[in-house]
């Protein structure tokens, strides 16, 4: 038995917040699960199986939440997995979910992501002291900042592109509700004038620390089928994958991963893509920090070698570019660390099944959603469209 | 569907809820370095930077782990190497996290000492921030003998040596 | 559904505490020995999965350093769960299943010696109403335990008596970790610990890894010249607060092992993942075993129980009873959870039964 296809056909997500103080753990993941049940027109006793993904416990301070949540996601008798991959955890989550569906084992999946970080202390829980390691600098924006200045000395990017694409991502999130962020008065001047943090990743350049989960249901070709024939527009799995480097050894790309290249490589093998750029109309891509869109465009081949920055600065990404990028606010405008993966697929998804409300990209019918994680080394990614394939 | 709406008892409905609790947590963990690592960390001790070679693949792991992360094989032949090489690539910081001591801004960089494939995360002090650069010569500075110890505060940071900065050419693969 | 078998496994000699290795040093040899009994590298391995747990480690994002181990260069498909290997593996099965890889390696690993697991395990409870009071892991195995005896499922006698039948049966393995046992009426005159267990009634603490290599259907025949094929699989989740579950039975494992076909033929050996004693009679009670089945040859957890591979351990060592030809057909369990929340059924088979379709899932 080979591989089935999958769709999505229904999915929800919670307000992103920095403290969502109204809702416990099992109220937040329950707000996401819920919408998406109601989008595909299901009751908990249509779930065969829950797969639920989260980035390290210590955000929480709950050890294996998933023995806790169980009742809260209607799992009881049913079949529970969770998944941790770093950041990237969001995207494998939904990748296994999609295996069980694709091996035949299971017709309907729920699927959910989430992290509430205002419970522990997220600066902490990233940077938890390493044994035999003296810690040097505070949050992930340290570990990435070298990296970026590597990637500007080898592109020769002006210093700008990346004020850039904290502007577009922060206006774009003005159209979506759900996004943390909603900066009314954000300029060009105000981004690049914001305290330097980790030269050169400035704060407005920096991902929040927020409350957020993400769900969805995925189902079989039956399942796609009775969506799209009540009207309800699945969008359907193209191609999925997954890859993992070490975090460093001699002669490791950290700007360029190998990983991210033969990651996106295997996604567009599956999904029939040569050229990305021309043929995705929108993609969700995991960008943290802004510098990490144009490293990220050249990684998954959307530019050219060096030539990343080029499409920012002419406007490419923008939502009236030719290959809009993070429609949603992206990663810069939400970052409950667990859910951003699962919510980068969905927001591919909800775009190419025309969901995607005032930060819809019009006619989108091919996405592409993004998720990373770890030192650069944890990526998985999936290509949906709005036809079956 | 559609959730039902809580109905409280009628003794409990005047009540304030409660909205939050604080449970504070503690773990106490006793961490074993391994054996690459007490190696490594014997040899700060000693200020001497070991330094793993791969047996397949020839290349020096530093700081060494136990494993060539490229073959997961097994390193153990020592390699000395040099206390001074050249700062890769750097970031400054301008953030304190708590129980840091250090002024800001100060630089973290990646130092590559010479002879080893991998660097070493490091500060680097006695210039100006704004001059900081890549290919930049530095060198460890020591704490003095006496307050040596068996882990990585004994380097306190590295400095500039004044030699030439290394041309890009020859450290481009590791940045 | 396609065959898949377990074609290799290999575990470390399991230790109180593992002071001269760090994780990924005490969890190499047990990947290579697993390659190396296949003859695959890892650029000829489709997937790698494994489990382990944060908490247990001290260390957020714990499970990338042991990626150090493997030789992730140039890159892998990869996935990791926070649990028990036994879902890793579980994860690795399904990849099989939906086509995307023919051959998985899995392996978990986990160094109680650190921290203090009975506290450590603590924070698996529900956050706001139990967790604050830290009820430790072997006062809530002792809660269950009193709640069997006094419902007549088992008795301190019987439980004495499984202790020292695993620790007996553990001296014929030489990576246990509490091997022989004083008779069962010496062991009942130790005083209590926790009541109504007593210490040979918990599982030792300790540190340890697993790996196993699993392989579909011609590919697994090329590899081993006895797979173990894996039959069917199936797990299952329970409530999580206690007061709310039964704790004399296990319905989400007698569940996952119908689900899995446990009962469609004669079970000659079942490794069991009970670390504590009364939990092995709750465990057969809902498998239905009768006493024809050799309970835990390896010992069981009750000989050794490396957090996140102990479950795994199960896997492998019933595939290794099926692979060394002295059963035919077994069962292999293994729990999460506080009180058998969570359990993972397995059914695997030698190739004296070909033919049976593979079973699994709700359809």
């Amino acid at each position: 038995m080979g591989k089935g296809r999958v769709a999505v056909v229904g999915i929800g997500q919670t307000k992103h917040q920095a403290t969502r103080g109204d809702v416990s753990i099992a109220g937040l993941v329950r707000e996401a699960a819920h919408e998406a049940l109601a989008d595909a027109e299901m009751d908990w006793s249509d779930v065969e199986a829950v797969v639920i993904g989260k980035a390290p416990d210590f955000f929480e301070g709950v050890m294996m939440p998933e023995l806790y949540l169980a009742d809260a996601l209607g799992c009881v008798g049913k079949p529970m997995l969770r998944v941790h991959t770093a950041g990237s955890v969001g995207g494998s989550t939904t990748l296994v979910a999609a295996s069980l569906v694709q091996a035949g084992i299971h017709g309907r999946v729920l699927t959910v992501a989430f992290e509430k970080q205002s419970e522990s202390e997220a600066m902490w829980a990233l940077t938890l002291p390493i044994p035999f390691q003296p810690p040097l600098v505070a949050g992930a924006g340290g570990y990435f900042a070298p990296h970026i200045r590597a990637y500007m000395r080898r592109s020769g990017a002006p210093d700008h592109i990346g004020v850039l694409v904290a502007l577009k991502d922060r206006l774009n999130a003005l159209k979506n509700p759900k996004a943390h962020l909603h900066e009314h008065d954000i300029t060009f001047d105000s981004v690049r004038e914001s305290m330097m943090l980790w030269d050169p990743i400035r704060y407005s350049e920096t991902c929040p620390s927020s409350d957020g989960a993400c769900a969805m249901v995925l189902a079989d070709e039956a399942g796609g089928d009775a969506c799209a024939d009540a009207g309800r527009r699945p969008a359907w799995m193209l191609g999925g994958a997954m890859r993992s480097e070490p975090t460093t050894f001699p002669g490791r790309d950290q700007v360029d991963p190998v990983g991210g290249r033969e990651c996106a490589a295997d996604v567009y093998a599956q999904a029939g893509i040569t050229d990305p750029r021309a043929q995705f109309d929108v993609a969700e891509v995991y960008v943290p920090f802004s510098w990490y869109e144009p490293m990220w465009l050249e990684n998954l081949g959307f530019a050219d070698k060096g030539k990343g920055w080029t499409l920012v600065e002419d406007g490419a990404t923008q939502m009236d570019g030719d290959i809009p990028w993070n429609p949603s606010g992206g990663v810069l405008s939400s970052n409950p660390i667990g859910a951003s993966g699962m919510i980068r697929f969905a927001e591919a998804a909800m775009q190419v099944r025309g969901q995607a409300g005032e930060h819809q990209i019009d006619g989108a019918r091919r996405a592409l959603g993004h998720a990373y994680g770890g030192g650069s080394q944890f990526f998985s990614m999936w290509a949906v469209g709005a036809e079956k394939p | 569907m559609s959730a039902r709406p809580l109905v409280l008892p009628e003794p409990l409905r005047d009540l304030e809820p409660v909205r939050s609790i604080r449970a504070p947590a503690r773990l106490e963990y006793t961490f074993t370095a391994g054996a690459a690592t007490s190696r490594f960390l014997r040899g700060i001790a000693s200020k001497r930077i070991l330094g793993e070679r791969c047996p397949v693949c020839g290349k020096v792991m530093l700081p060494p782990r136990g494993s060539c992360p490229t073959d997961g094989v097994a390193t153990s032949e020592q390699v000395e190497l040099a206390d001074r090489g050249i700062v890769t690539t750097y970031c400054v910081v301008n953030v304190k996290f708590s129980g840091s001591a250090m002024e800001l801004p100060y630089v973290c960089a990646s130092v590559l000492p010479d002879g080893a494939d991998m660097g070493l995360f490091g500060l680097v002090q006695e210039i100006p921030f704004d001059q900081i650069r890549m290919g930049m010569r530095v060198e460890a500075v020591w704490v003095d003998d006496d307050e040596l110890q068996p882990n990585l505060a004994s380097i306190k940071w590295w400095r500039p040596t004044g030699e030439p900065d290394a041309p890009y050419e020859s450290y481009r693969e590791h940045v | 559904m396609r065959d898949v078998a377990v074609v290799a496994f290999a575990q470390s000699h399991h230790v109180r505490r593992e002071q001269r290795r760090n994780e990924v040093e005490m969890l190499m040899p047990v990947l290579h020995q697993v390659k190396t009994d296949v003859g695959l590298d890892q650029s000829q391995i489709d997937f790698t999965c494994s489990g382990s747990t944060d908490y247990l480690a001290g260390a957020a994002f714990s499970f990338v350093m042991t990626l150090d181990g493997v030789g992730a260069s140039p890159p892998i498909s990869e996935s990791h769960v926070e649990m028990d290997g036994a879902w890793a593996l579980y994860e690795a099965w399904v990849k099989i299943q939906s086509g995307a890889a023919d051959t998985a390696l899995v392996y978990s690993y986990g160094k109680a010696s650190p921290g203090s697991l009975r506290d450590v395990l603590s924070r698996q409870l529900d956050p706001y109403y139990v967790a604050p009071l830290w009820p430790d892991s072997v006062a809530l195995a002792a809660l269950q335990a009193r709640a069997c005896i006094e419902a007549g499922v088992t008795s301190v006698a019987e439980m004495a008596g499984i202790a020292a039948r695993s620790r007996r049966s553990a001296a014929d393995n030489p990576f246990a970790q509490l091997r022989g046992s004083d008779d069962p009426d010496v062991l009942l005159k130790e005083p209590e610990f926790a009541s109504p267990l007593r210490r040979h009634d918990c599982p030792p603490i300790g540190d340890g890894a697993a790996a196993l290599i699993l392989a579909a259907e011609d590919r697994a025949r090329e590899l081993a010249d006895r797979p173990a094929w894996i039959r069917g699989i199936d797990h299952r989740i329970e409530a999580h607060a206690l007061g709310v579950r039964d704790l004399t039975s296990s319905p989400s494992t007698r569940l996952a092992g119908e689900r899995a076909g446990v009962g469609d033929d004669a079970i000659d050996v079942a490794e069991l993942h009970a670390p504590f004693s009364h939990q092995e009679v709750l465990l057969r009670d809902a498998l239905g075993l009768g006493d024809g089945v050799a309970l835990n040859p390896s010992g069981g957890p009750l000989a050794a129980n490396p957090i996140m591979a102990a479950g795994l351990i199960r896997i492998g060592e019933a595939a290794d009873r099926i692979r060394g030809g002295e059963a035919q057909r077994a069962v292999a369990h293994a729990t999460s959870g506080p009180c058998l929340q969570q359990n993972l059924v397995c059914v695997l088979e030698g190739p004296e039964r070909p033919g049976r379709r593979p079973r699994a899932g709700s359809r």
